[in-house]
Parts: structure tokens; C-alpha cells; sequence
């Protein structure tokens, strides 16, 4: 089979498409589902500038065929944001100038967020080890780290908060 | 950059699986995590006509003991072996080997068993497997078969395994009491493939005397490298500075690097030594259980160095 129809959960929304069985994730989030948040760096498993969340892990999209994903769900860059609320690690970037060209970043902020589901307080080491199969040629990474520790910062802030309290 | 073109199927079952390889034999390949694959189709180094994807089938995911060994099935992921808490116990030399593997990412999907059955002399698993002399299981229709890992390796990206042959299990038997193993290696940066990387394992007696020894060697050599002068030399010895010492040396003498971008010869080698002294001495502090978790916290944020 060379073809295949196959159904994905994208940002929350089922979507369906035809792929062909050599189709990358990648290409099909991009030029199928016109997500270009997502982007391709090297296209050869090293950068990281294409990382997406499936089923919640943090993958690189162009080292996964398109048909992989059938039945499985997405999380791209676009998924982050919520009712025009920045997601925290969006947030932290913003404020700790975590980066400066950006090319890096949408696949930099899916690693981050999938660390900070896994390990809600993480050490510097810890964060740096998470981030390490992403690779940023501007920043020198110190600003990231401290965007990531923003984020970790901001989400057990808002953890504390009993719901529905204004604290 | 777009893979050529091929047929893709992903069964559920093993012995639809295996019903596919015995059809297509040599123009179908097995897909597992990928890693390796993936980047080969790309750069259209393999074409293959039919992919398998083994992901779909249920069952191959476990790592566990049973009957006197690890196994470990097909679909462990790298990123599992890392975490799970059996193998951070009783096999620390597998999480150390786990954690320098390419990068978390990889890491995510890349699985254990494909690291062995890609063969490539660089990549990491194979030197543990050695010393801890594990062995494959490959399965096909016609049945399954064990194969030590010592005889796995055959050449450059070359394996024991038949071309209708899945690899659905590793076996590592289970380590006997006073045992303890460590894995070193040098990447340029993470990603990289190893410089050099040297794993070891002992089992040690009452009085400190080696009892069973394993080395291996990554990536200076056309294959895997088991160390087995080095591991004749180590049995019977004391793990004292003078054997490790004298252990180191043999081991260097037992790698066969050839030059490239990574370093020369004479570098290779030496990483060789000093490596095989240090995986040594942290074998012998997990095996007389002086590696409290304090240290272990500390090996882990060295990062295997």
C-alpha cells in the first residue's frame, strides 16, 4: 500500500488526509494541515526545530512517517496558545527573551512543555538535559533555561491556586 | 529531503508480520522506532519495496525479568530503558548506555532492539550487550532462534539476522549478587556517534577477586568489539588500581580505530584506556554497593563522563 487515509487529532481537532506512505509528519503538518508553526531545520534528525508532541512525547516530525500518526494525537506550536492566553512556556520565552532569530523556538517550546508535564520543577540540569536533542545557534541557551524556569515557575503558581479562588 | 517510494503495512499480530517478511525476504524492511531508518530512506541509502511497521502490535513493549533474565521486547523505547526503575537497580550500566544515546528526542521513539539490529558499529547497545553477554531472539515463520550476541555482529551494518527475521526480544541474564557495570563514552557533542565508548561489567567475590568480567568496546572497529583478552586478564584478579591499570592497557591494545574527523588513532585508543579504567572502577563501586543514589545523581549529571 502505498497510499493510505488516515485520521489524526491535531491541536484537539480530528482531521483526515491522504498521505502516501513515504510522507513525513512533518510535511503533512505543514503543507496539508497549513501548520507552519512547525518548521524544518537540518531534515536530518539533528535540530530538533521540528519537534511535536504524539501522544504527548516529544518527537522529531521529520524522522516519523505521516501514516505513524494514524489515530494518534498532535500537538503543534498552534496548540499551545488557549482563548488568546499565551501557554506559560510561551509566556517565558516572551518574557526571558528566549530567543532572538526564532527558528528554533516553536520546537524548542514543545520540548519544554512536554519536560514540564513529566517533571513539573525541574533543575537547570535537568532542563538542559530535556533540551539537549534541540539546537539553538543564537541564544547560547542561558535565556532559554530561564524561560523554561519562568514557565515551571508560572505553572505551579497556578497549580497552588485552589480553583475558582483569586489569589 | 522525501524517501523513495515504497509499500507501507503495519500489522497487528506478529505472525502477520512475519507472513510479510517471509514474502518479500530481502526487499522489506522491519519498522521500529525509526531513528536509524528513517534518515536512510531519506538520504535514499536504503529502498527498500515494503516497509513492516512492528509499532502496531501489541505485547513488545515489556521490559521485565523472568526465568533468570531482563527482557527486553521490541518496542522498548530508549527513553523507557532510562527511566524504568528495575533497570536503574539492577542494571545501571543499561541506563548509562541508554541516556548517551543520540538525544531525548530520539530517544523517545528509537528502541533498544533496533539498536542492535542495525548493526552499525557505532552505535552504543552493542558493547553493553557484549559485556553483559545477552543474546537475540529473532523470530520468523519458520520459528525462533537464539542468538548470543557475541556471534550477532558479522561486519560493517552486518548482523546474524535472516531477512525474514524480526528481533522481538534481548535477553541479558540476570546479574549475580556482587555484580556491577558502567558505560563511558566521549561525543563530540550530543548526537554525535561515539568517539569512543567502553562498557564493563563484573561480578565480584567476597574477597574483591573478579569473578566474571565483561568489556566492550563502541565504535573502534569494523564490528562491536568484545574485549576478551582484556576480560581473560581481569578473572581472578583483585579490582585493585594495579589490574585496572594493566586492564586499561590491554583493552587499548584490543581496539582497532581507524583515523577520522573524530580523532586519530593513537587518540581513539588512548579514550580506550582511560575509559575502560574508569568504567571499571565505577562497576567495582555499584558492585560493592558504594554507589550511594548521591553518587548516581552525580553520574547522571556528568552524562556518562
Amino acid at each position: 500500500m502505498a497510499n493510505h487515509e488516515i485520521r489524526v487529532k491535531v491541536n484537539g481537532v480530528e482531521r483526515a488526509a491522504h498521505v502516501e506512505s513515504r510522507t513525513l509528519l512533518v510535511h503533512l503538518i505543514r503543507e496539508t494541515f497549513r501548520l507552519t508553526g512547525t518548521h524544518i531545520g537540518c531534515d536530518t534528525t539533528h535540530c530538533g526545530a521540528c519537534t511535536v508532541l504524539l501522544d504527548g512525547r516529544p518527537v522529531k516530525s521529520c524522522t516519523v512517517l505521516a501514516v505513524q500518526a494514524d489515530g494518534k494525537e498532535i500537538m503543534t506550536v498552534e496548540g499551545l496558545e488557549r482563548d488568546g492566553k499565551l501557554h506559560p512556556v510561551q509566556e517565558g520565552f516572551h518574557e526571558e527573551h528566549g530567543l532572538q532569530c526564532g527558528y528554533c523556538t516553536p520546537g524548542m517550546m514543545m520540548t519544554a512543555v512536554a519536560l514540564l508535564e513529566r517533571n513539573p520543577n525541574p533543575t537547570e540540569d535537568e532542563i538542559r538535559h530535556a533540551i539537549s536533542g534541540n539546537l539553538c545557534r543564537c541564544t547560547g541557551y542561558v535565556n532559554i533555561v530561564k524561560a523554561i524556569q519562568y514557565a515551571a515557575a508560572k505553572l505551579s503558581e497556578e497549580a497552588a491556586v485552589p480553583s475558582g479562588g483569586t489569589a | 529531503m522525501i524517501p523513495p517510494r515504497f509499500d507501507y503495512v503495519a500489522p497487528t499480530t506478529l505472525d502477520e508480520a512475519l507472513a510479510v517478511l517471509a514474502q518479500h525476504g530481502d526487499d522489506a524492511k522491519v519498522l521500529s522506532g525509526g531513528q536509524s531508518l528513517i534518515p536512510l530512506l531519506k538520504l535514499r541509502l536504503a529502498a527498500p519495496a515494503v516497509l513492516v511497521d512492528i509499532n502496531r502490535i501489541p505485547g513488545l513493549d515489556r521490559v521485565e525479568e523472568a526465568d533468570g533474565m531482563l527482557r527486553i521486547g521490541a518496542l522498548v523505547r530508549e527513553s523507557a530503558l532510562e527511566t524504568a526503575d528495575l533497570v536503574r537497580l539492577r542494571y545501571p550500566i543499561l541506563m548509562d548506555t541508554a541516556r548517551v544515546i543520540a538525544d531525548p528526542l530520539v530517544r523517545n521513539l528509537a528502541t533498544v532492539c533496533g539498536n542492535l539490529a542495525h548493526g552499525d558499529p557505532a552505535n552504543d547497545h552493542p558493547a553493553t550487550m557484549l559485556a553483559l553477554e545477552a543474546e537475540v531472539v529473532a523470530r520468523s515463520a519458520s520459528g525462533e532462534r537464539v542468538i548470543p550476541v557475541t556471534q550477532f555482529f558479522t561486519g560493517v551494518f552486518a548482523t546474524a539476522l535472516e531477512p525474514d527475521e524480526i528481533v522481538t526480544e534481548i535477553r541479558v541474564p540476570e546479574p549475580a549478587p556482587r555484580s556491577g557495570g558502567a558505560y563511558f563514552k566521549l561525543e563530540r557533542k550530543v548526537g554525535d556517534f561515539a568517539t569512543a565508548a567502553v562498557a564493563a561489567q563484573v561480578t565480584l567475590a567476597e574477597n574483591g577477586t573478579v569473578v566474571r568480567a565483561g568489556v566492550g568496546l563502541t565504535n573502534v572497529g569494523p564490528t562491536p568489539i568484545k574485549a576478551v583478552r582484556t576480560e581473560a586478564f581481569l578473572v581472578g584478579k583483585p579490582l585493585d588500581d594495579a589490574t585496572i591499570r594493566e586492564a586499561g592497557r590491554l583493552a587499548a591494545e584490543e581496539a582497532q580505530p581507524t583515523a577520522d574527523r573524530r580523532g586519530s588513532v593513537e587518540y581513539k585508543r588512548d579514550l580506550v584506556r582511560v575509559f575502560t579504567m574508569r568504567a571499571l572502577r565505577r562497576a567495582r563501586d555499584r558492585a560493592e554497593g558504594r554507589a550511594g543514589a548521591a553518587a548516581e545523581r552525580a553520574y547522571a549529571t556528568a552524562g556518562g563522563r
